[in-house]
């Protein structure tokens, strides 16, 4: 197989067996959930949830109170750095915009690729900081399951393989390009299947705490 | 022609590579090169990447000079001085007057121009030749 | 056929000065695309250069590639390449046909056995031998029979190269390319739809010039050539760092002359020397006229999924596999949620209550 044989085959079939897995997974993990139900409150409601329930989804992204954030500085800033790197290298690069657009139908401007470039390097940087961290800090690492280090792998792959294809790095760029594919590929397949879902439910857990707290009328 | 160029608004230039001030620069170094090493330097000018309209500006940018020499080997070529003196541009053309090679030499003369041994030692023995029939 | 004197004597003696010598070696030295420092080294090693005999196999092709060669700009192809080299069997330039075509090729061959240079252009179909066949010889048999003894094959055109058009999903012809036949020879890819004429000329002049061929790539191509990336070497490169693109032909984006990576430019996975070299006397590229690059230097070009697909998009429907996925999903979700559900409620149905009076009497029995 040579480099354009394994582009064709990620670009084409493994995307979208990947891409198959990962909506049937995912549908079937929120489905399950949301049909979970729950116990009727027979209180009664103090205030409509539903203001506090979004609020929460949103309020529970900012840093919680100083104290916290000073005891835990480390966790706070790479933990940002990661996820907010994620976010703009996954969604404002043209390339990644273009796919979501002949997948959706619909995009958004993008952002110069060499400020995309600087945040993957700040993605990188954080994530290696926090494997640093899980393997250096005792009670991390007594933690740690095999799951934390292969999703961490999972995630920093993506981000390093397109990396280094955006700057030519060791190898010819069709077959970096199609490593990098490949792992997004692989990443997609664990999604359904691990502590990834909290891409999505963080989401609904926020959520109904923010509302549960509420309808109790307190501040959650 | 003249109605369809009208219509059709294409804008051309703006374009940059970047290339052509790096260029510049090994130029000057190249000459620098020359007056005190006396090292000549080749540059091959389709071995650069360049925008629509850049090459053109970079010929401008070097102009034309005092001399400007016309050969007649294997088809034509033109050997002009720029106006920096010691810079000179080469175009090769073959014997459809399609461009082969262009270059940048720097140097007092290019080698080109200078009458070959080989040439001269065939020159000799025609003009004997030509000696012992008058 | 071939007069094997050196090519500094054949050239003098036809009539060709010392400095048409030189100009000719500068002009070799940029088509090879070596340094102009060069030039002396190559002037020795062409004083004393033998020409080599080659025979030119054509199989499934469509005779681009020997188009570009007669079009190539070099020293006038006539005039010297050939003159230099001793085309000895090309079907479709050499006057001979028939058995006297396939007699020349044969001569060629036992005169230089093991010192010819064959040259491919086109696929081979293992389907069917009698899909392409030349004087009834199938391609293939044809290939081994010139490929046993030559010195070295250069694969012209994606075809020769990696299968080409030919070789295009379903691929009906069972085309392949020559090095997935030939696996004991020197093998030089000069792939491209056709490729770029000086490229073609300078692989010829190399081996002419060396008498070995030029340092190839992970796909066997020269990396005097194909050492570059389009999408580095393209002076719209710019825009794509800055995020500037065409969305359509004749948007302003297209005027502007902006990025094409959106109207399915492949040149970020093409290796080729079109930027630089550019194409018809060194006036433009396809990219310079305003078209995106298709990748034709590369394997499986016309299955990338679309000339006019964006890279990153897939080759095949993405938003049909999603609606195959959130249908199926949804079933599937939803079936196992309501099988929760029942067996939530069948664990509330079975729940009885238990009383202190049921207790004891369990304790009695």
């Amino acid at each position: 197989m040579n480099s354009a044989e394994f582009l064709l085959w990620v670009r084409g079939p493994g995307l979208n067996i990947a891409l198959v897995i990962f909506t049937i997974g995912m549908l079937i993990r929120l489905l399950e959930i949301f049909m979970l139900g729950r116990k009727q409150n027979l209180a009664e409601l103090r205030a409509n949830g539903v203001s506090a329930g979004l609020r929460t989804i949103f309020t529970r992204s900012t840093p919680a109170d100083k104290n916290s954030m000073r005891r835990s500085m480390f966790t706070f800033v790479a933990g940002y750095g990661f996820h907010i790197g994620l976010f703009v290298v996954i969604f404002l690069l043209t390339p990644h915009i273009q796919l979501i657009q002949s997948l959706l139908g619909f995009g958004w401007p993008a952002l110069p690729t060499p400020v995309v470039d600087l945040f993957t390097v700040i993605a990188l940087i954080s994530l290696m900081a926090l494997l640093w961290r899980r393997l250096t800090h005792p009670v991390v690492r007594y933690l740690s399951t095999p799951q934390d280090y292969l999703v961490w792998a999972a995630t920093f792959l993506p981000l390093l393989t397109g990396y280094m294809s955006y700057h030519h790095l060791w190898f010819p760029y069709s077959w970096l390009l199609g490593v990098h594919i490949l792992s997004v590929e692989f990443l997609l397949i664990l999604f359904p299947f691990t502590k990834l879902t909290h891409a999505f439910t963080l989401f609904i857990s926020r959520w109904y705490t923010g509302m549960m707290a509420g309808e109790k009328g307190v501040a959650s | 022609m003249n109605s369809m160029q009208n219509s059709l608004k294409v804008e051309i230039g703006g374009y940059h590579t970047g290339n052509i001030p790096p260029l510049l620069h090994e130029i000057r170094h190249a000459l620098r090169n020359l007056l005190d090493n006396g090292e000549t330097t080749t540059i091959d000018l389709r071995s650069l990447p360049m925008a629509p309209g850049e090459q053109q500006q970079l010929l401008d940018i070097l102009g034309k000079g005092e001399i400007s020499v016309h050969l007649d080997a294997l088809g034509k070529s033109e050997i002009t001085e720029s106006i920096y003196a010691g810079v000179w541009l080469i175009i090769h053309y073959n014997n459809n007057g399609e461009v082969m090679g262009k270059f940048i030499e720097i140097t007092r003369v290019p080698a080109i121009l200078k009458a070959q041994t080989a040439d001269m030692e065939e020159s000799l023995a025609a003009l004997q030749m030509r000696l012992e029939e008058i | 056929m071939s007069n094997n004197k050196p090519l500094g004597q054949a050239l003098r003696e036809q009539g060709v000065s010392r400095r048409g010598f030189l100009k000719f070696c500068a002009t070799t030295a940029s088509l090879m695309a070596l340094p102009p420092s060069m030039v002396p080294a190559i002037a020795k090693a062409l004083e004393s250069a033998r020409r080599p005999s080659v025979i030119w196999l054509s199989f499934q092709e469509c005779t681009g590639c020997t188009e570009s060669l007669t079009r190539s700009h070099a020293p006038t192809l006539e005039g010297l390449i050939f003159d230099n080299i001793s085309l000895d069997y090309h079907h479709t330039l050499q006057a001979a046909s028939g058995d006297a075509a396939e007699a020349a090729r044969e001569a060629a061959m036992e005169e230089n056995k093991g010192n010819y240079l064959l040259v491919v252009d086109g696929s081979i179909p293992l389907g069917n031998p009698g899909y392409s066949t030349i004087a009834g010889i199938s391609n293939l048999e044809m290939l081994k029979e010139v490929a046993e003894h030559a010195a070295a094959i250069i694969a012209v055109g994606t075809c020769a190269a990696y299968g080409g058009l030919p070789h295009a999903n379903p691929n009906p012809t069972g085309a392949v390319s020559v090095e997935e036949i030939i696996k004991d020879k020197p093998i030089v890819n000069v792939p491209g739809c056709p490729p770029i004429p000086v490229v073609i000329t300078g692989v010829l002049a190399h081996f002419l010039t060396f008498g070995k061929l030029p340092e190839l790539d992970h796909l066997g191509r020269p990396l005097a050539f194909y050492g570059n990336n389009i999408h580095d070497r393209c002076y719209r490169r710019p825009f794509y760092d800055k995020g500037l693109f065409a969305n359509t032909f004749d948007d302003e984006g297209a005027r502007k002359g902006w990025c094409l990576f959106k109207l399915g430019c492949k040149g970020p996975v093409t290796y080729n020397a079109c930027a630089t070299i550019k194409w018809n006397d060194g006036t433009s590229f396809p990219i310079e006229a305003g078209h995106g690059c298709l990748g034709c230097s590369e394997p499986n070009f016309w299955d990338m999924g679309g000339f006019y697909n964006a890279l990153s998009e897939s080759t095949m429907n993405l938003s049909r596999t999603a609606a195959v996925g959130i249908a199926v999903g949804a079933a599937a979700g939803t079936a196992s949620g309501l099988l929760n559900r029942r067996k939530k409620s069948k664990a509330e149905a079975a729940h009885e209550t238990v009383s202190v009076k049921d207790l004891q009497r369990e304790d009695k029995s």
